[in-house]
């Protein structure tokens, strides 16, 4: 039938510009990351010419610099690219099952519970490195876990989860205050760069750990992704549509929160990454859906470009990355919420 | 345009009893929806139509009783199968920003597809027939935020589509829309309806567009089906007194013949007109004949009796529902 052929003609082509819009975004967003990481590994108290770092990945190179880019610099960009891409791909996914822009795990609460028991951890039983990670994963699994119990009013709604999760955020918040100000003062001052989310001093350990989480949870992000494009059309279609929703929304935000989660622990609750990405990456490629694959290359190359500036925009001095993402992070929103205020559409 | 080849399912609720929290709101509701009809319920606010709706397309679990489709329990269905016979589409439905047409249809294939299985011609064209017969191909490409009411709900109609289901729910379809665009929408359900047999169920405000489009008129009033039939029939003075609790007149739509309603209310003109007052009278009496709920007002008077019909009406409708 030649008008089916027709019809079918005019809506592939509809999807195919779509579709080539956001594959040309990915690819210069990756073009981005990859010419990020190689820079930053070139740079530092020993500069090393970029062909030269990309000599050493490959295998080559003399031993001083093999010694310095994998041994010194590699396991730091690494860590910075995954927890990016964790905080930029658990941004996507709560902002889409909440249907608003606010909802990233830095706002309604998820990290501020992952530092709260971090800086217990640190504060009141001293204790440093893997043990403070695994504190904050816990403390972040849990606020999820308690947001998502005292939301729960057969189901959950979006707009409940928000405001419990803000209201929880608050709660950390203050009881992270508390503890610091009960702290002596060098170990206030360690907690703190904890909190400002800090890539000093990563080694392959953390390495290992990110990028165990993120084999895990990618299959698993690939098949719910599905579903999250179906939750965004709201409960009743997505009923309707046969999604169980309930179940679809829990697996979601299981993921959502431990990618946030260990994201946090490896680099401490690196601001606005989570919240700003997704958005971006979202206008880029002008996708209704939540754009997973930009946000994840958005978040890496906010925290890369972060901790460029960090480590070597101001001399000697070398800032927390977190420093620099709230810097950019929150103009950003602010324009954002402008904008979205004059067009009327809520962001 | 090619008609689907499945059976027709049968759909059909025994004994329904449906609540929100601890407020029951359907006590004990069954119906038979006919098969290839048009089924159009009508009630006053918080009567319980939407509810039943949402119960039939299993959004609300019934605390008692249960949805038949194809004679069996829904509820035991896989609800992915359901929505391979059963669409839906509800009140005010949201989309993500900035989704284009031919996206949003396309996600009505989700019920046929897996996530390992991608997308295939069968989709293109199913998605295709869809946005044909609701007539929306020629704004494929547009977001829907840039569409007008009637077209924004013509490509729902079409999402709800390309699921191909043979039933079709509908929650208050026309609520937002102008008068042509409620037309429009009607239309294209009667199309949608002789073309392929579908069985499709709507809620409707308006009870002169009800009797137009019904094969079938469900009437219902406190959670519970007052009659249903064809909508001659269901409509009369008396009915639309004791679901709505207004007093009305019923004369033949003078284009389909079908029950037209025209409401008396307080003022037949801003400056009520004697001979109004005669035909008052004339109804009044019908009613006593009839013995309607609202005997108790013997009193001639068209103000008193539309004054005691709004004073029945607010004891039917709780605006607090939905």
């Amino acid at each position: 039938m030649t008008a089916t052929a027709e019809a079918v003609r005019i809506i592939t082509r509809a999807r195919g510009v779509r579709q080539a819009r956001t594959i040309a975004v990915i690819v210069v967003l990756a073009v981005l990351v990859v010419v990020t990481f190689c820079v930053s590994l070139s740079l530092g108290d020993f500069k090393i010419p970029v062909i030269d770092v990309v000599e050493t990945l490959f295998g080559g190179g003399d031993r001083a610099t093999e010694f310095i880019v994998n041994r010194l610099r590699l396991p730091r960009a690494l860590t910075g690219l995954m927890v990016g891409a964790a905080l930029g791909m658990s941004g996507a996914i709560f902002q889409s099952i909440a249907r608003n822009p606010l909802a990233s795990p830095d706002i309604i609460g998820v990290t501020y519970g992952a530092g709260a028991f971090a800086v217990f951890a640190i504060v009141t039983l001293g204790l440093t490195g893997v043990a403070v990670s695994a504190l904050a994963i816990a403390g972040a699994v849990l606020t999820a876990f308690v947001m998502y119990v005292l939301a729960w009013r057969q189901g959950v709604s979006s707009y409940r989860l928000i405001l419990i999760g803000i209201g929880i955020g608050a709660i950390a918040t203050s009881v992270t205050s508390y503890l610091l100000t009960k702290a002596r003062v060098e170990i206030a001052q360690q907690a703190l760069i904890w909190l400002t989310g800090s890539l000093n001093g990563r080694d392959w350990s953390n390495v290992r750990s990110m990028g165990l989480t993120l084999a895990v949870l990618t299959p698993l992000i690939v098949y719910l992704v599905h579903r999250l494009r179906i939750l965004q059309l709201g409960d009743e279609t997505a009923y309707g549509l046969g999604l169980r929703v309930e179940s679809s929304r829990l697996g979601l935000i299981v993921v959502g929160v431990l990618l946030a989660a260990v994201a946090t622990a490896a680099a401490g609750p690196v601001g606005f990454v989570a919240f700003v990405a997704p958005p971006i990456a979202r206008r880029l490629t002008r996708s209704p859906g939540p754009a997973m694959i930009a946000s994840a290359l958005l978040g890496a190359l906010v925290v890369g470009l972060s901790d460029l500036i960090a480590q070597h925009a101001f001399g000697d001095t070398q800032l927390p990355v977190g420093v620099v993402t709230g810097v950019v992070g929150a103009p950003y929103l602010m324009f954002l919420l402008a904008r979205a205020n004059r067009v009327g559409s809520g962001g | 345009m090619e008609t689907s080849v499945e059976p027709s399912h049968s759909l059909a609720a025994e004994n329904l009893a449906v609540g929100y929290d601890q407020r029951e709101i359907i006590h004990d509701l069954s119906v038979r929806i006919p098969t290839g009809k048009i089924t159009v319920i009508v009630g006053a606010n918080a009567c319980g139509k939407s509810t039943l709706l949402k119960t039939l397309a299993r959004l609300l679990k019934p605390a008692r009783g249960r949805v038949l489709l194809d004679g069996k329990s829904i509820q035991s269905i896989p609800t992915r199968e359901v929505a391979t016979k059963l669409g839906l589409l509800p009140q005010s439905p949201t989309a993500p920003e900035g989704i284009t047409v031919a996206d949003l249809v396309g996600r009505g294939r989700y019920p046929r597809t897996r996530w390992i299985r991608q997308w295939t011609k069968t989709d293109d064209e199913a998605v295709a027939a869809a946005m044909t017969s609701t007539d929306v191909l020629s704004i494929a490409d547009r977001p829907i935020d840039e569409l007008s009411g009637g077209q924004r709900q013509r490509v729902w109609i079409a999402m709800a589509l390309a699921q191909e289901t043979d039933i079709l729910l509908l929650d208050e379809p026309t609520t937002f829309l102008d008068l042509t665009h409620q037309f429009e929408v009607l239309d294209l359900l009667v199309d949608l309806n002789k073309r392929d047999q579908r069985t499709i169920v709507l809620v409707l405000h308006d009870l002169n567009q009800a009797c137009r489009f019904a094969d079938h008129l469900i009437a219902m009033k406190d959670g519970a089906i007052v009659c249903e039939g064809d909508p001659n029939e269901v409509i009369t003075e008396e009915v639309v007194r004791d679901i709505f609790g207004l007093a009305v007149r019923i004369i033949p739509d003078p284009v389909a013949g079908t029950p037209m309603v025209v409401p008396l209310g307080r003022h037949t003109t801003r400056s009520d007109r004697p001979q109004d007052q005669t035909n008052g009278q004339d109804h009044t009496n019908g009613d006593q004949a009839s013995g309607g709920a609202v005997l108790d007002m013997a009193g001639g008077s068209l103000a008193a009796q539309a004054l005691s019909a709004s004073a029945a009406a607010s004891g039917i409708c709780r605006p607090t529902d939905r």
